[in-house]
């Protein structure tokens, strides 16, 4: 209980870290956001003061001094208030957030815990069989695979399996003439429009599991207690899985939390390809249209989405290994 | 272990970490060529790594001579659009009528430079960082502590997407710059476990009795002993630059008018080359990226060998 606390309270600051990030990286660089909306609009003609300043108080732009700023910034943010999207004018950016979120979270998530999976079992074969085929082609691959820009990948699978065979869909989350609800219907036609993106993200993210399992799975194999659990005779699986494989994947979990982070910043371009309406389409239209405030409330997002993940993860390794828990 | 002393202290002499070379050099009568074409020779020991080198080294070759092998112009657009492949232009012209092969030869020199810069940049702010954070005790290094593992766990290509979308148009500097703000972390982490290791090792015991200066001792005493890990954490930031760069190119939050892999990307999907039927302008970017940062991966297996002469390939037969 104590660890979990601990770990809460570390989650806290961390949040509270990169909440405070966010609100200086605006202020740090030139310019101010309002600057540039109000430069698309200069391009019509001149903008008068007053609409300078109607304009400000629309798309609420901060006022005051950077102390009260800050205080305004943090319960605005505990309110999930991030103010009006410059783009999608007058919809709010909490509203367009909180639409965008499930696409991703749970493609994302779902893709991420089977590559996590199919790739450690992959990794504890190719280390039981070190040397042999099953080893080295898994790993050759896995490095090669792992060194695709996720954007290419997903350019390719749309390419031949979208274009060329048109086996699967190549835009979007659901068909044109479907609204999103629960039936069954719906959810078929989401799955198979989600095969693709995660096909992409299972073949760009899986080489890095495969290879960090096979590594700690190498140097445990070399312990004591396997060599010990062998000489009893037992059988091969139950050495392979129960006493080294069980022991290789903490520090495989501790590299889940770190490599998330990755595997999210690739789905976002992977959403750019297939105009997946998740967060990461979200981003790239909030960037292409210089839209500061939904930019910023979906960077939040993703960040405390990863926090949150790692979180969860720092929880199961305090129970699958009692030591980390003192 | 009661001599340490806090971080940083003298303002002297800091040893020259020489960004020009992959690896810092060592100290002694050698010089730092032959300590580097020794370095090279022990990665090219390796079978995995010497595939690597040959792989980067036809890279920086294309990057380097780029004007004399491509055949036309990086930007020179007065052909046909969206032409085939044919014997005037092997991979086909882009939209804007230009050669694609001429773009995949003048984008290496792109995804090279960002690699090397950002690569060498982000490992000299790990080297600081994480040698005096594993040197130091007490509250600075939990603070320090903090703030690496905050940079690991931010989600790095988002922070960078933000970071570029507000310093608009700014190039390939500006990319660079975003690219070394969130890729040293991961090195300084390696490096600081790695150091503490060492800190309490008789060779630095003795350094301190001898009356050297702490500065001195992390980066005269300790910083030899961790080449690979050095050299290693290069080659990973490297990759992850030439990556993140490409990334952000497609996205189209660099300057989208330099020809580089990822901005070919970017022009190919907004001007649908899949419904042109244009596969090899599709292809061509992302296999050199894929190759590109594939090289440095294997380089990396033989880099090992570099400080610990018990790990090198064939070694004690």
């Amino acid at each position: 209980m104590r660890y979990i606390l601990r770990k809460l309270g570390l989650l806290i600051l961390t949040a509270w870290a990169a909440i405070t990030l966010n609100f200086l990286l605006p202020r740090l660089m030139p310019g101010s956001p309002a600057d540039a909306a109000l430069a698309k609009l200069a391009q019509a003609g001149p903008v008068s003061p007053a609409t300078r300043a109607a304009i400000e108080v629309q798309l609420g732009v901060p006022t005051g001094g950077i102390g009260s700023q800050y205080v305004q910034y943090l319960g605005n943010v505990v309110h999930l208030d991030f103010g009006v999207s410059y783009t999608f004018f007058p919809q709010s950016v909490s509203s367009l957030v909180t639409s965008a979120l499930p696409w991703t979270l749970v493609m994302v998530g779902l893709v991420t815990i089977l590559a996590f999976v199919i790739g450690t079992l992959v990794g504890v074969l190719a280390a039981w069989k070190r040397g042999t085929w099953l080893d080295t082609l898994p790993t050759l691959s896995g490095t090669f695979t792992s060194a695709f820009p996720y954007f290419w990948t997903a350019l390719l699978l749309v390419f031949f399996l979208g274009y060329v065979l048109r086996w699967f869909p190549t835009s979007g989350a659901y068909g044109a003439s479907a609204s999103p609800n629960l039936s069954g219907t719906f959810l078929l036609d989401a799955l198979y429009h989600a095969i693709l993106p995660a096909l992409t993200i299972l073949i760009t993210s899986l080489g890095g599991w495969i290879l960090g399992m096979r590594n700690t799975m190498i140097n445990t194999l070399g312990e004591d207690y396997v060599t010990f659990a062998e000489a009893n005779g037992l059988r091969n699986r139950t050495v392979a899985l129960r006493y080294a494989a069980r022991n290789a994947i903490l520090p495989s979990l501790t590299g889940f939390g770190l490599a998330l982070g990755g595997v999210v910043g690739g789905s976002l371009l992977v959403e750019r390809v297939f105009n997946y309406p998740g967060v990461g389409y979200l981003l790239y239209n909030a960037v292409t249209n210089q839209d500061y405030p939904l930019m910023q409330a979906l960077f939040l997002m993703i960040t405390i989405s990863v926090l949150v993940a790692n979180f969860i993860v720092d929880i199961l390794y305090g129970f699958l290994d009692p030591r980390t828990r003192r | 272990m009661t001599t340490q002393a806090m971080l940083p202290e003298s303002t002297g002499s800091t040893p020259s970490t020489d960004p020009a070379t992959v690896v810092p050099h060592l100290r002694g009568p050698a010089s730092p060529w032959r300590v580097l074409t020794r370095a090279v020779a022990t990665i090219w020991s390796n079978k995995k790594a010497r595939l690597g080198l040959v792989v980067l080294g036809v890279f920086v070759l294309v990057a380097v001579f780029a004007p004399l092998i491509a055949p036309y112009g990086a930007s020179v657009n007065g052909f046909g659009r969206n032409q085939p492949g044919s014997s005037a232009h092997w991979f086909g012209t882009t939209a804007a009528g230009e050669d694609v092969v001429s773009q995949v030869v003048f984008g290496a020199r792109v995804s090279v430079l960002v690699g090397f810069i950002a690569g060498t940049l982000s490992t000299l702010v790990a080297v600081l960082v994480g040698l005096s954070w594993g040197y130091v005790r007490g509250p600075v290094a939990d603070v320090i502590n903090f703030i690496v593992n905050l940079f690991l766990v931010i989600p790095g290509l988002p922070l960078m997407i933000v970071v570029a979308a507000y310093l608009r148009n700014g190039g390939l500097p500006i990319i660079i710059l975003v690219v070394v703000l969130t890729g040293w972390a991961w090195g300084a982490r390696v490096l600081r476990s790695q150091t503490q290791s060492l800190r309490g090792r008789d060779f630095v015991t003795a350094a301190q009795f001898a009356g050297e200066g702490s500065w001195r001792i992390v980066f005269r005493e300790i910083l030899p002993n961790m080449t690979s890990l050095i050299a290693g954490s290069f080659f990973g930031a490297a990759t992850a630059a030439i990556l993140a760069e490409a990334g952000l190119s497609f996205l189209g939050v660099g300057d989208t008018t330099t020809v580089s892999w990822g901005s070919m990307l970017f022009w190919a999907q907004n001007s649908n080359a899949i419904l042109t039927g244009q596969w090899v302008l599709l292809f061509a970017p992302g296999l050199c990226i894929a190759l590109l940062a594939t090289s440095l991966t294997l380089i990396n297996f033989g880099v090992d060998g570099l400080s610990n002469p018990r790990l090198r390939e064939g070694a004690g037969r």
